[in-house]
């Protein structure tokens, strides 16, 4: 920049300008270039998170999943946004199964013990047989359900909307808190919901699919099914469901996927 | 005599060199996650051509298995490409460069006129200004196929709050597919890219980053006038 006390330059020549204009351009350009490849090596090798409620992720790409989520939840979710529905008929006769996580038995499967065990406060297990849940009011939901991998799949399920399960057996104030967490009866298998996707009203405690009792290998007696999430959150064969502020452990999660996982 | 003609704005140069690796990397982490569920083939009368991609072709660019980190790559760098995508629409909207890059009424049929003479056929080419009409039509159509991935993109990943954007699309499928085929075609575009910057020769290329061409014509007096302050801004 010229001020004006100081002596005019002599006019570059056009040849000047050129090599000069040439000079700081292509400079910049590589030291941006640089400072951008620099980056790129620095997010690629950057460590993994520390195991905990999730992990297998790049620690830089985790705390992105986690702002996305922050705005995916107060932003841009509304329980009001509901799934798209189909008529049955185009249901698939059979639900496709994708893992056995939590549900391989080395004894035939029991029926008659099993039990849906809430975790109250203090420890207090409230125990709820599958009779007991088909007395409540029947829900029925025929949508395309999506899996994370990119298939999906027209299903029809029916049982107890978990806002029913809820009213029903006076959970009010543990719908309060931030999350809910399932696991299957083994513990192998275990998601952690937040409260709004789970409160959303299409998502189900479903025992039956197409019209019929509820497959073992489909998640039965009774699973999750939660359409504004992908497949990796509708756990099969529940066994417990706690409520809690904190995040509750997540299969998917702990192996680099979004602890979110919402559509 | 040589003379500076000041050609692109340095808006438009960043970008471009924003976006030129921020695509890459949207493109790369989006096979991540299409391998995941790798369903789209060609298929005319039940006959299969190929299908996306050869088994040779994952393996080479170690694609298997990186679902969940193609996922949280996408969902980082989806930021970059909307924001300077954006960047781009306002700047140019504002700055009245559109003029020079929205095709013109004449265009379309001055592009084959383009296209005959790059292939050769014909000796001369319509006279243009900064981009010739097949230009115009080729970068518009990146940009708004740009802004086609975003919406795609929306509507595949959240399609339950963004189910309009999904509706719009022709449902999710279609979405897929879409979301899909346009990053064919920016392979597309790309290759075809490459080979008119190189066949442009330096003085275009350098264009890009320096903003300026060398033209030869006599000196107008405005060049005269120009401090030896910086143009290169």
């Amino acid at each position: 920049m010229n001020t004006p006390n100081k002596k005019i330059k002599k006019e570059l020549t056009v040849e000047q300008k050129i090599s000069r204009r040439n000079f700081i351009s292509f400079g910049t350009f590589g030291v941006l270039a640089a400072g951008a490849f620099g980056g790129w090596r620095w997010l690629y090798n950057s460590p993994l998170e520390k195991a905990g409620i999730t992990a297998g992720a790049r620690k830089p790409l985790r705390r992105v999943l986690n702002s996305n989520e922050a705005v995916l939840r107060n932003v841009v979710f509304s329980e009001n946004n509901l799934v798209k529905t189909y008529p049955k008929e185009l249901a698939a006769k059979h639900a496709r199964v994708n893992s056995y996580i939590g549900i391989e038995d080395e004894k035939p499967f029991d029926h008659e013990t099993w039990k849906l065990n809430v975790i109250k406060k203090g420890g207090e297990v409230l125990q709820i047989g599958l009779d007991e849940l088909k007395t409540l009011p029947k829900t029925e939901i025929v949508y395309d359900f999506k899996c994370v991998e990119g298939w999906d799949q027209i299903s029809h399920w029916g049982g107890v909307s978990f806002r029913d399960f809820i009213k029903h057996f006076k959970l009010d104030e543990y719908a309060k808190m931030e999350f809910v967490g399932m696991e299957t009866p083994d513990r192998s298998y275990y998601v952690g919901l937040d409260m709004p996707s789970a409160m959303h009203p299409q998502t189900l405690l479903a025992y039956e699919m197409s019209d019929k009792p509820l497959p073992l290998h489909n998640g039965g007696p009774l699973r999750l099914i939660i359409p504004v999430k992908y497949g990796i959150k509708n756990i099969k064969r529940i066994g417990s469901i706690t409520f809690s502020n904190t995040r509750p452990r997540d299969y998917w999660a702990e192996e680099g996927y979004d602890y979110y996982s919402g559509l | 005599m040589k003379a500076i003609k000041e050609k692109h704005s340095l808006a438009m140069r960043w970008c471009h060199w924003v976006n030129f690796p921020v695509l890459s990397i949207m493109i790369w982490s989006g096979m991540l996650i299409y391998w995941a569920n790798d369903e789209y083939s060609f298929t005319i009368f039940g006959h299969t051509f190929f299908r996306f991609f050869p088994d040779w072709f994952y393996t080479t660019l170690k694609i298997p298995h990186r679902l969940s980190e193609g996922m949280a790559f996408h969902f980082l760098f989806m930021w970059f490409f909307t924001l300077n995508g954006i960047l781009y629409l306002i700047y140019t909207v504002i700055s009245g460069e559109w003029r020079e890059l929205v095709p013109k009424r004449n265009s379309f049929k001055e592009a084959w006129l383009v296209l005959l003479h790059d292939l050769h056929i014909r000796k001369t080419a319509p006279p243009q200004n900064k981009y010739n009409a097949a230009q115009r039509i080729a970068y518009t159509s990146i940009i708004l196929m740009g802004f086609g991935s975003v919406i795609t993109g929306l509507a595949v990943y959240k399609p339950v709050q963004f189910y309009y954007l999904t509706w719009l699309c022709g449902g999710y499928h279609f979405a897929r597919i879409l979301h899909f085929a346009l990053t064919l075609g920016y392979v597309f575009f790309f290759v075809i890219h490459i080979v008119q910057v190189i066949l442009a020769g330096w003085n275009n290329f350098r264009s890009v980053i320096s903003g300026f061409e060398i033209v030869n014509e006599e000196p107008k007096p405005l060049i005269k006038t120009v401090k030896n302050d910086e143009h290169s801004e």
